[in-house]
């Protein structure tokens, strides 16, 4: 499951691990994969009520969406910036397949995310040809300059894509088996968690086939993978096809949540998105994009409601985390996991809570700030009062800027003392678990 | 012809804005290897740094202040931010200045509003700088600033007269575009900074041995750019709108030129530009469907009148034109117009 992109930042896994294994099951595997089922079966039935399911929808989408992301960025080292093209176009097609369905065609509406699945494969096999080309940066370039060419197309050609209000269905249509009709949003739940689970482990086993292999290797080192004789375009081709299959399912699933495709699902805020949190997630572990799904739903649906500079602070957390933590929150999770493997855990996590401590003083005094400033921009008209977390701001008085502003420097202040300390406790911590790590090679 | 002739200076100057920013993000991205997603975002801020300027001081303190404000900015940021991640790859760096241009854009939202901001060019560059006037008695003629009312109004019936203004922005947004463009090349080829920068761009380990400081000079170079950037957008600004979209709406089109002129040439970016700013002005004017084409070439479309796909405009899908030209340049050459990398 460590597949390094940054060796420095990703923990390997010790050459002589030991792991159980009873023939012919893999214990580890099972106890993984079957905790994953019964997250997602239980879920639901923890977070109950209609907000609690569309979100739980949503991450299901968005797990199969940053995951297949995941096979670009994360495996095969290409950063795109036209994900959405894949998943909005499986949308489009899905939502069209849902209006057949309603027209007569037999076809399950349980397969319609299989119908978005083709569509982003088509749609891959052409596009992919011209973006797959080049790696690198012209790569990063190119598929957002197909991005914004699909999503101009988008409002050119309504006849397809239906124009500003785009196409809408209607999800319960066909014989109902068993009595699902797909009319209630937790019988939509379980057959998008199906989906995500039988993806997520498809994905899994991608990285495990040859095929798999030589794209972290054409992601690693190009050229050897040309002078082994390996063409390293028709890797990031055929690679390419895949990741828009799943993108395609991620569509046509987002199509029997929401019942509708509109411009936005192609446009470049999207591809924005999965990138993003795909990052934050963490691109160098397989489970990362999980994480960053799960965070972009709660983004998209919790923080938007709770402030409306979400998007400066998600913008500033992401760089924050480039620069200091490159492999994305799975990572953070993986060096932690090293650190309370060598029993060292609790030497550092009184240092945590310091650092979360100033750490949140100093985001309180900042957000206070911020939203002032917000609220002068956008609400001059009414009161110059605005609460925030229970406290009455006054967004033109001296008191409440001075008060913010005193916050935000003390907490600043004090972060800055202990993660000195912390960095240097870490770096020692570090130090021992590899000498530990050599004594134990040694032996 | 009149209108020939404005399209076309409409269109070199569109394209020669368009160099104003892609000539700095190639210097950027020859130089380091980032390609800087934040580009756009720092000739949004030239415009609204130079609209605060300008309401204070004046236009033209602001149209130098500006460039030098988001010169500073762009430095700061490559200090601070980007060399930190220069250790992580080139992935890590593109993606940070992505994270920059999220965050640059929220940042102009949080201080000059949602909406679009009054940056009006000042009162010596408003109105045309040349007027033609095709008369068809008289011919083609130039008129230098307005043309009067009675010169465009024909004496008696028979005779049509048509006048077409060219505005002083336009013709201003050339003259600062060619100045700059005569700027940076003697200062490449002609300074002794410029020829550490052209050292550094390709033995960035040679130079640094000989005792030159190159991380300071990527700083400069980063600077630089970004300032050009700032440049272009107090001209952009005060010449079309200046509002928190303005990032995107060229963002996209200066990477099609940077890819399309061929990745790190300067003078590809140039003959990209110039070419895409050409190109798009015209297709706008131009009200020819592909519908229509077929009917002038004798193919009957009565089955077809329908689709709204064959009734599309030259000038309604001139927006994916630039997109359009670069899949094709990648599928034809890939390596640009004037490019001499592959990969």
């Amino acid at each position: 499951m460590n597949q390094t992109l940054h060796p420095k930042t990703a923990a390997p896994a010790p050459a002589s691990a030991k792991y159980y294994e009873f023939k012919p099951y893999n214990v580890g595997r099972v106890v993984v994969w079957g905790g994953f089922a019964l997250v997602l079966i239980l879920a639901p039935l923890i977070f109950s009520g209609g907000l609690a399911h569309s979100m739980l929808s949503q991450m299901g989408i968005a797990i199969v969406a940053c995951l297949s992301y995941n096979i670009l960025l994360g495996q095969g080292g290409m950063l795109s910036f036209g994900h959405s093209v894949y998943t909005g176009l499986g949308a489009f097609v899905a939502v069209h397949g849902l209006n057949r369905i309603a027209g007569g065609m037999p076809i399950p509406v349980s397969l319609i995310p299989l119908v978005g699945g083709l569509a982003g494969v088509f749609f891959a096999v052409l596009l992919g040809f011209v973006t797959t080309r080049k790696s690198g940066t012209t790569f990063a370039m190119i598929t957002l300059g197909i991005g914004e060419l699909v999503h101009s197309m988008a409002l050119m050609i309504p006849e397809f894509f239906g124009g500003e209000a785009g196409v809408s269905a209607n999800r319960v249509v066909g014989q109902s088996v068993m009595g699902i009709t797909f009319g209630p949003q937790i019988q939509v739940y379980y057959l998008l968690a199906i989906y995500a689970f039988i993806c997520t482990a498809a994905m899994y086993a991608f990285t495990r086939t040859p095929l798999g292999r030589m794209l972290n290797a054409v992601r690693d080192n190009a050229e050897r993978v040309e002078f082994i004789g390996y063409n390293t375009e028709r890797v990031r081709y055929i690679s390419f096809i895949i990741a828009g299959f799943f993108a395609g399912i991620a569509g046509g699933m987002y199509a029997l949540n929401f019942e509708i495709a509109t411009a936005e699902v192609v446009g470049a805020g999207q591809s924005g998105a999965y990138l993003l949190f795909t990052f934050l997630g963490g691109a160098t572990f397989f489970f990362g994009p999980i994480i960053g799904a799960i965070l972009m739903v709660v983004a998209f649906v919790l923080l938007s409601e709770f402030t409306k500079a979400w998007l400066l602070y998600l913008g500033l957390i992401f760089t924050f985390m480039v620069m200091y933590a490159p492999g994305g929150i799975a990572s953070l999770i993986m060096m932690n996991l090293r650190v309370a493997k060598f029993g060292k855990l609790r030497l550092v996590w009184t240092s945590y809570l310091a650092l979360a401590g100033t750490a949140l003083i100093m985001l309180i005094g900042a957000a206070a700030m911020i939203e002032m400033v917000y609220h002068l921009q956008l609400a001059t008209a009414t009161e110059p009062t605005l609460k925030f977390l229970g406290v009455t701001l006054n967004a033109t008085s001296l008191d409440s800027w001075f008060g913010a502003a005193l916050v935000t420097l003390v907490g600043l202040g004090m972060f800055e003392a202990t993660r000195r300390q912390f960095a240097r406790q870490w770096g020692e911590i570090q130090a021992e678990i590899e000498k530990e790590i050599r004594r134990r090679e040694a032996l | 012809m009149e209108f020939f002739t404005i399209s076309m200076l409409n269109g070199l100057s569109y394209g020669l804005l368009l160099f104003m920013l892609s000539s700095g993000l190639t210097l950027i991205f020859s130089m380091m290897g980032v390609l800087n997603f934040a580009h756009a975002s720092f000739y949004m801020v030239g415009a609204y740094v130079a609209y605060s300027i300008a309401r204070i001081v004046g236009f033209w303190p602001g149209l130098i202040l500006a460039p030098l404000v988001v010169g500073a900015l762009g430095a700061l940021f490559e200090r601070f931010c980007l060399r930190r991640t220069h250790k992580f790859g080139h992935v890590p760096e593109l993606l940070i200045t992505f994270g920059l241009s999220y965050v640059l854009v929220e940042l102009v939202q949080l201080i000059w509003g949602r909406t679009a901001v009054e940056f009006a060019p000042p009162v010596a560059l408003q109105g045309p700088a040349f007027t033609l006037v095709n008369s068809s008695v008289d011919g083609l003629s130039v008129v230098w600033g307005a043309a009067s009312p009675a010169m465009c109004q024909a004496a008696d019936a028979a005779v049509r007269i048509v006048c077409s203004p060219f505005p002083a922005t336009r013709g201003f947004m050339m003259f600062v575009a060619l100045l700059m463009l005569l700027g940076l090349w003697l200062m490449l080829t002609r300074t002794r900074i410029g020829l550490v920068i052209q050292s550094a761009l390709t033995h960035p380990e040679m130079v640094e041995s000989l005792g030159h400081n190159v991380p300071r000079v990527f700083m400069l170079v980063f600077g630089a750019g970004s300032g050009l950037a700032g440049l272009a957008g107090v001209i952009g600004g005060s010449t079309f709108v200046t509002e928190p979209a303005m990032a995107a709406t060229v963002g996209s089109i200066i990477f099609v030129v940077v890819v399309v002129g061929g990745m790190g040439s300067l003078a590809g970016a140039f003959l990209a530009s110039i070419l895409i700013g050409v190109m798009q002005t015209f297709s706008i004017a131009v009200d020819q469907s592909l519908l229509g084409l077929l009917g002038k070439l004798g193919v009957s479309g009565a089955g077809l009148a329908s689709s709204s796909f064959l009734n599309l405009t030259l000038s309604q899908v001139a927006p994916i034109l630039p997109y359009l030209l670069l899949v094709l340049i990648l599928i034809f050459r890939p390596k640009g117009l004037l490019g001499t990398r592959e990969g």
